[in-house]
This record gives structure tokens, sequence and C-alpha cells, in this order.
């Protein structure tokens, strides 16, 4: 390369760096480091090793919520996992489909709710839903189904899942489209040939579209899975910062508003949401690390 | 066994299921929509029903016009939304850039930094984040939203624009070189132009997240200058929680912009998203 | 009133451009989204009436938001210069962290008596750091047709209660009770500790918690939360989803005949409801007990001592001891109750109601609110969910009971043994 400084590499370079060191590298770091701290009545911060760690994993009042959370969120990721991308790489094999009459009519539709605010949906769901209003209890008795209705979003056992199907039906867009564009772009040539050779078009596509769009898939599957274990809005605006009932729909993200923030009477922490704030950075750390590791080296290997 | 009718109903089939999922998608929006327009008692007793003449109403939106400011909320979400989009995408591409095509010590470990955003969400950072903005007095301004928004959109882009980067014909660089046109004008002449599809994909993957976010405002933002339309509508709702004539106003009031500027970009946008191609 | 609001704000511009002097700005942080028009409309401008130099703002943020955001704000130096102050610990902690300015010193403190005073001041009573401004009393309202339509009377004990509950289950088709658990907090603030004051004799069973001489797993509290177990048939179908809003929805637009709350309800009401409300208190034990009413210190207003207007909110907080203020208050902004010593005719018949509940009745703040919620794990929280899933069904009364205090007593001194 050229022997004077390359200032052309600072300045392309230098915006894009400075800016993300400064606001989110930097605030990452400091985080790690602020979970090692503690800070005493009168406001004075001091080092404190691990203590908070011991607090949050030892300490039933600390632990308990942890683990719970922790918990709820992988149901979260997993209702996502079994009913968002599925549903996403139907849509989208069907909207592949060679002169499907409408198909863009219906793709800007069914993106559309991923656009609407998640406070938005939230409200209107909790209104779809609200047994004041009726609307979902009336349809279902037109089907005959009204015994079916219940607080779906007051129930313990039942007020996760809704919440998971309510984000899967807004977000449902993001795979449809990434699976849409991955599956455009496996050249034509390929399935004539294979529908030459008298493949079925069922197995066309298991059989070559599929695996020729498996690293999209692996895709929305890391994306699912650190978007998930992000969540907060849809549960805070639904349920409150306390994730009611009985902490059901307590998720990480609502855990560390609450240690962070505070909520009504209880004071926030900074020390403990940044403590907090590590455990969830690890976790999405291995989970981001398991699939490098093990998925995505299969994946190449197998395309290869 | 593929005969004409076979294929005339698995067409039907296929568009039956399409425009099922679609109403599913739509319904809800669509009835909060229709309800807005319907006077209190006619919301609760006949939800499904049309505004008909005697229960047609706009009392709601009478209510929220007057009192809450939704034209400065949604004007706070278009300006943290828009500039962080445009910055993200002039730097993101200008490092994506110098990383594909310039050859230098420490490329790949900065590569590999930057690319930790993707995994790392920016969230996590708040506790630091806040007291960065707090010492920078920028707390309950926009440009604290801004530069968070922005070190929040960079990793993904240059993820994305790194690839497309590197797919620009090696003659096409040589050809201009030659000529001896500068690096700068080589980048924001030629290659720039070049990857505008791409640069619509990163666009969209971008602005939803940002659009959405209710975390930083109520954290960096929420004061009442500052509010973005999210924080906006989450207040006034509970404000109004009681009234339904305002909440569903307020709440079609905050999607009908979304779906005007959604019916002019989403050709873009999704152009952009199919042409380009991820990966 | 927005004209007399743009005339004054004319007046005190053209005051200002005339003698040159600098107009302060005030600006009040408060839960209170509701009386966000009140404030703008009334009180404000009768302020400015007597100090058109001083500008004023009310900025409301919601209630479940509030502690935590006016903290950080606070800690960021972003909050305004007048604070709304909850009640004994939170404040106190304010105080403590140095967010509050200790009021010593102001006469305006003279107006008030040493119980208002006693849900802003340090322990040892010394230092007072907000002026008390109004306080709540807890009760249930009932819709008149309703109990005109099923000839129903007011009910004075619990029997007579749950008969009443009963009429309207089996007669009608009316909610009895409107009252929901996903938002928490009522079954706590307006259940538990309205309903409790009565069994637990008030102000003697919280003191004794306070000493240690009791304990939530004794019958009196126990009790409390059987009773709320046996709430969850009156209620209406899919409670659990029901949000606060939901509830008073649903007693405004006539579909519930009781409907448990507190007086600041009452101005809600007054502009929704199309039928005419009345009042009861909790109902007690027996015909003749003594009744206990939950009258709870609820609202006060301090100063940021962070404020470059210092002089200006001490010249508010003056404007708030004044007599002009406790009536405006207490007859504009009904169901909140002056604390001053100004006497004040409350002129709303419901708020009047409940008012006159004090002479019949002993009064007690809410249980947790002073001391209690100092602790880990925060009691208030845990009250919220305990509650509300023992109306739920999800939890039994004892299970309740061993939960709360095998909290209080993982820190609080007393407690443990």
């Amino acid at each position: 390369m050229k022997r004077a400084f390359p200032w052309h590499l600072i300045f392309f370079l230098a915006p894009a760096v400075l800016i993300y060191t400064l606001f989110s590298a930097y605030p990452l770091f400091d985080t790690l480091r602020l979970s090692l701290f503690t800070d005493s009545p009168d406001g004075v911060r001091q080092f404190h090793g691990l203590g908070n760690f011991f607090t949050l994993l030892g300490d039933d009042n600390w632990s308990g919520p942890f683990w719970n959370a922790l918990w709820n969120n992988t149901k979260f990721f997993i209702i996502h996992m079994l009913v968002q991308n599925p549903i996403g790489l139907l849509l989208a094999a069907l909207l592949s489909l060679k002169d499907l009459r409408g198909a863009r009519a219906y793709r800007t539709l069914i993106f559309l709710p991923t656009l609407l605010s998640v406070v938005i949906i939230g409200f209107i769901w909790q209104l779809m839903l609200s047994p004041l209003w009726g609307v979902t209890e009336g349809f279902l008795d037109f089907f005959g189904l009204g015994f079916l209705f219940e607080a779906w979003l007051g129930r313990e056992s039942s007020a996760l899942i809704t919440l998971a199907l309510i984000s899967v039906w807004q977000f449902v867009g993001i795979p449809m489209m990434l699976i849409y564009a991955a599956l455009l772009s496996i050249p034509d040539d390929l399935i004539e040939a294979a529908h030459v050779d008298g493949a079925s078009p069922w197995r066309i596509f298991w059989r070559i579209r599929v695996p020729l769009i498996l690293p999209t898939l692996g895709l929305v599957t890391i994306l699912t899975f650190v978007g998930n274990f992000n969540a907060f809005e849809l549960i805070y605006a639904v349920k409150g910062a306390l994730a009611g009932p009985n902490f059901s729909t307590d998720i990480l993200g609502t855990f560390f508003y609450r240690t962070f923030f505070g909520y009504q009477s209880q004071i926030g922490s900074a020390t403990m949401g940044a403590t907090v704030a590590t455990m969830m950075f690890l976790v999405i750390l291995v989970g981001v690390m398991l699939y490098f590791f093990i998925v995505q080296r299969r994946l190449t290997r197998y395309q290869w | 066994m593929n005969g004409p009718s076979n294929r005339l109903s698995s067409k039907a089939l296929v568009h039956f299921t399409l425009l099922g999922y679609t109403l599913i998608a739509l319904f809800p929006i669509i009835l909060v929509i229709i309800n807005s327009f319907k006077s209190r008692r006619a919301i609760f007793t006949d939800p499904l029903a049309l505004p008909g003449p005697d229960s047609f109403s706009l009392a709601g939106y009478a209510k929220v016009l007057e009192e809450s400011n939704f034209l400065l909320f949604f004007g706070n979400s278009l300006l943290v939304t828009l500039v962080p989009l445009f910055l993200v995408m002039l730097f993101g591409a200008m490092a994506a850039w110098a990383l594909s095509e310039y050859r230098f010590r420490g490329n790949r470990l900065l590569a590999l930094f930057l690319a930790m955003g993707i995994m790392v969400p920016i969230r996590l950072g708040t506790v630091s984040i806040l007291e960065i903005m707090v010492g920078l007095n920028l707390v309950n301004t926009h440009l604290a939203l801004i530069l968070v928004y922005t070190a929040q959109g960079l990793p993904l882009a240059i993820l994305i624009l790194t690839e497309f980067v590197g797919q620009v014909p090696e003659e096409l660089k040589e050809a201009a070189r030659c000529e001896g046109v500068s690096e700068y004008r080589l980048f924001f002449q030629i290659i720039l132009p070049l990857i505008r599809p791409a640069v619509a994909t990163v666009a969209i993957f971008t602005m939803v997240p940002i659009w959405n976010d209710l975390w930083f405002p109520l954290i960096l933002a929420p004061g009442p200058s500052t509010q973005t339309i999210q924080l906006g509508v989450q207040q006034f709702i509970g404000q109004y929680a009681t009234d339904w004539n305002s909440v569903l106003s307020a709440l079609s009031l905050a999607v009908l912009p979304v779906l005007v500027l959604y019916a002019f970009l989403s050709q873009h946008l999704i152009r952009g998203l199919t042409s380009g191609a991820v990966k | 009133m927005k004209k007399m609001q743009t005339t004054v704000a004319g007046v005190t511009l053209a005051a200002t451009l005339s003698l040159g002097v600098q107009a302060e700005t005030l600006t009040i942080e408060s839960w209170r989204v509701d009386d966000k028009d009140l404030w703008e409309d009334i009180l404000i401008p009768a302020f400015n009436a007597e100090h058109p130099n001083i500008e004023v703002r009310f900025n409301a943020t919601a209630p479940t938001e509030y502690d935590s955001s006016i903290n950080a704000r606070l800690q960021a130096g972003t909050a305004g210069d007048l604070i709304t102050c909850r009640p004994f610990d939170q404040s106190l902690s304010l105080f403590n962290q140095g967010y509050l300015q200790p009021l010593n010193g102001l006469d305006a403190l003279d107006n008030y008596q040493d119980f208002a005073k006693r849900a802003w001041s340090t322990d040892d009573g010394e230092t007072t750091f907000c002026l008390p401004m109004a306080s709540v009393i807890h009760g249930f309202f009932y819709n008149k047709a309703i109990f005109d339509e099923l000839d129903l009377d007011i009910p004075e004990t619990r029997d007579e209660f749950f008969a009443t509950l009963n009429t309207i289950k089996d007669d009608s088709d009316y909610t009895p009770l409107a009252l929901g658990t996903n938002d928490q907090w009522e079954a706590n603030q307006i259940v538990f500790t309205n309903i409790g004051a009565n069994y637990w004799k008030g102000e003697e069973g919280r003191l004794a918690l306070l000493s240690g001489d009791a304990k939530f797993t004794d019958d009196e509290f126990v009790d409390v939360w059987k009773e709320m177990a046996s709430w969850g048939d009156y209620m209406g179908r899919g409670y659990e989803a029901q949000t606060y809003g939901d509830s008073q929805n649903l007693f405004a637009l006539g579909r519930a005949a009781i409907y448990p709350t507190g007086s600041w309800d009452i101005s809600y009401f007054n502009n929704q409801a199309i039928f005419e409300f009345g009042a009861f208190k909790p109902p007690v034990a027996d015909s003749g007990d003594t009744c206990y009413i939950s009258d709870h210190t609820d609202m006060g207003i301090g100063i940021n001592p962070a404020s470059k207007n210092g002089d200006a909110a001490r010249t508010f907080l003056d404007w708030v001891a004044s007599a002009d203020f406790a009536d405006l208050f207490t007859n504009e902004v009904t169901g909140f109750f002056s604390l001053s010593n100004h006497q004040v005719e409350v002129q709303d018949p419901v708020a009047a109601e409940m008012i006159s509940w004090r002479n019949d009745c002993e009064s007690t703040i809410r249980l947790n609110a002073q001391v209690m919620n100092r602790g880990t794990p925060n009691m208030e929280q845990e009250l919220w969910v305990v509650s509300s899933q023992v109306l739920n069904g999800t939890l039994s009364p004892e299970d309740a009971a061993e939960q709360i205090q095998d909290g209080f007593e993982q820190w609080y001194e007393p407690q443990s043994k």
C-alpha cells in the first residue's frame, strides 16, 4: 500500500469506531466493571469483588427471581422458535412461488405489524383479549367455541404464552422477509433442473431449497435468540414492571429494569443492575458461542 | 399428478393461507381504527360493527388532539430515528469500505470488535450510558438518543455492508484509480451509488428497532419536550386508560403516520431487501 | 378559564418587560396525571393571581413510574424545583440522600398538626422535609340505581356485606364487585389495607407489628386474606386480566354494583358515571363495633435542593399552606382532603360522606407505609403480589401471611427472634 500516512483510513473508520466505542463498547465494559462495585446507603461507591454475584445467585431474594426470569425467557424463546420461525418459513415459501399473484401486496401487509410500536401492539392486544370488551369471546362464540375463552393474560399458566404469541404475531415479518430474500436468490436453473428430473414441488422444497437457505435459517435463529433475550417493551407495556401475575411473565429485561431503575417503593441500584446486565451478557454470549461452534460449523461443512 | 384442476386447487390453497394470515395481521389494527370513530357506548356494546349514523363520534380525536402533543411526539420520533438512520448508513458504509478495501494491521481485530455489538445488546450498557449522558449534560436531549441509536445500529450495518462492498468488481476500482480518482471520490461517487440496494436493506433493520424503542426514551429522555411517540402514547394511555374513546383514537393516531410512511417507503425498502438479498 | 390564564400570562409578560424583572419558572413533579387539567386551569392561575412573577409548570409522570423516574432524575440533576412527596420511607430515603431540602423554619409548617407532618419527618421527628398536602380515605362506592332496583341496604357488618354481594350475584346480571388483579396494586392498597383496618384495629395492629408484638401470621392479619380469598366469586369474569382502568369502566358504565376504592376516584366518577353513586365504609365484624378506616396521608410537596429558584419555591409552599389553597384543593381536586388546620367545607356529597367517617371511626394509615417498606424483600411489592394471588385463588391466606412475615423477619430487628 501507499507509504504516506493513511489519512483516508482514519477518515473512513473514525466516525463509526468513535461513536461505537464511546456509546456502545465502553458502556458495556464499564457495566461489567460496575458489577464489581457496591454503593453504601450514603452514596459512596466501593469495590466489592464478586459480592454482587454471590448475592444474585446465593441470596434467595435475588436468585429466585433471577432463575425465574431466565427460565421464562427461555420459554419465550422456545415459543418463538416453534411458532414464529416455521410460520415465517411457510409464508416465505408460499410467497416465493412462481407467478404468484399479489405477492407484493401480501408481503407488504404481513410485514406491517413489525413496524408498529410494541407499546401500541401491547395495548391493541390487551383490548382484543379483554374479558370486558369481549371481542375475542364474541369471536369464539361465533364458532361455538365461546367456552374456550379465558382471561389468558391474567392467568399464571397462560400469560407468558399469550404474550409470546403476541410477539410472534408482530415480528413474524422479519424471518419471513429474510427467508423470502434467500429463497429468491436461489438460481432458477437449479430448481428447473430438479423439476425436469421429475421431483415433486414438496421434494424440491425440502431437498434443494431448504438446504440452500440453511445459513439464513441460522441467522434467523441467532437474531431471534438475541432479540428474545433482550425483550422488554411488550411485557412492560402489557403487564408493567412487576410482570404479573406472580412474576409469571418476568423475563430478564423486566428483571433488569426493576433492579436498575427500581419500582414503586423498591429503590433501584446501579451496581446490582450492572450485575444483572453482566449475567444477561454471559447468557447471550454462551448462546451465541454455542451457535457458532456447533451449528454454524456443521452448516458450513454441510454446504461445501 | 400435476393435473390442471389439482394445480388450481393448490393455488387456491396458497391464496387461502396467505389471505388468512394477512387478515390475522391486519384485523386488530383495523378493529382499533374502526372503533375509534364510534361513541363510547357503541364501542362496548358492538365492537365488531362499523360506525353507523347513531354510533359515529369523533369525541376521542377531539380530546386527544386538544390535550396531547401528538405532533411534537411524532416529530421527536422522526428526528431520533431518521438522523441515526442517516448516520448509520453513512458511517457504516464508510467503515465497511475501509475494512474490506484496505489491508492494515489490526483489520480483522477491528472487524471483530465492531461485530461484537451485534451479539451484545447495547441495552446492557444502560447503567453507564446514563452516567455518561449525565456527565455530558445530555439527559433529556435528542442528541443523547441519536448518539446511542447510531452506536446501536452500526455493527449490523457494517457487517452486512462489508459483504456488499467486497462484491464490487476489482476492475472498476482499478480503472478509477488509474485515472487518478482520489480514495474519497472513489467511495462517494462510485462505490456508494453501487451499494444502494444493500443500504436500503440495512435501513430497515436499523429503523425498526429504533422506531419501536421504549427503553432509552424512558431512561434518557423522558422530559415532556423530548418524548418520542412510543413514550408519549404509553403515558397518554396511562393517563386516559379509562376513556376508551381517547385510547382508541390515540392508538389510531399513533398508527396512521406509520402506515402512511410505510406506504411510501415499502416499495423501496422491500425492493432493496429482495434484490440485495441477505446471503 | 383558559382565557383567564392567557390574560394572567399576558399581564405577567407585560410586568416582566416593563420592570425588567426576570420571571422565575417553577416546575412541579407529580404522579397525579389525572389532575393535570385541574392544576393548569385552576390551581396555577389562582397562585398567579397573587404572584404574577412566578411561572409554574405541572409535570406529571405515570404513578407506577414516578418513584423510579424521580429518583433517577434527582440523581441526574434534571428533576423539577418542587417534588411531590410520597409518604414515609420513600421520601425519607430521598431526604437521606440529600435530594429534599429540610423545611425547618418555614412558617407554613405551623398550619399542620403533628400527625400530618409525621409522614414527611425524620424518625426522631426533628426535621420535616415536605409540606403535607392531602390525604385519601379508603372505602367502597356503590351504584345507587342498582341498590334501589334490587332493594338493597348499605351493609354495615361483614355478614350484611356478603349477603348483599350474594343478592346481587343471584338476582341480577350485574357484576357484584368491580375489581381486577391485573395491575396488582389495588389488591393491597384498596383491598388489604382498606378492609384490614377493622381486623387489626387500625393503629393498634400497625404499631404492634412495628414493635414486634404482632406477626403477620396472627389471626387479625390472616383473616383479612381469608376474606379476600372469598371475593373471587363476586368479581367479573376474567378479573385476573382486568386492569384498574377496566374496573373503573365497569363501574362507570353501570355494569357493576360495588367498587372498592379510595376517595381519589370521586372526581373521575363525577365526570364519567351516568348514575348517582354513594360511599360506604369497610364493614365491621358485629354491629356496634368500633370502626377503623384507612385515612392515609398520601401526598406532600418538598423542594429540590438543586433548584435555582429556592425563594420562589418557598413562596409557593407558603401558598400551599394557605386557607385558599386548602379550599381550592379539597373542593376542586375532589377526593383529596387537605391536611392543613384550615376549616374547609366539603361540597361534594360523596367526599363529605367519606370525610365524616373521621368523626365516627378511628383513623389509621396504610399498614406498611411506615418503616416496613425499607427492607429487602420490599414489602410493598410483596404485598401486591401475594394479595392479588389470594384474590386469584392461587395462594392460600396462610401461605400469603407466611411469605410476608418471612420477608419482614429477614431484615427487621424487632421481628426476628
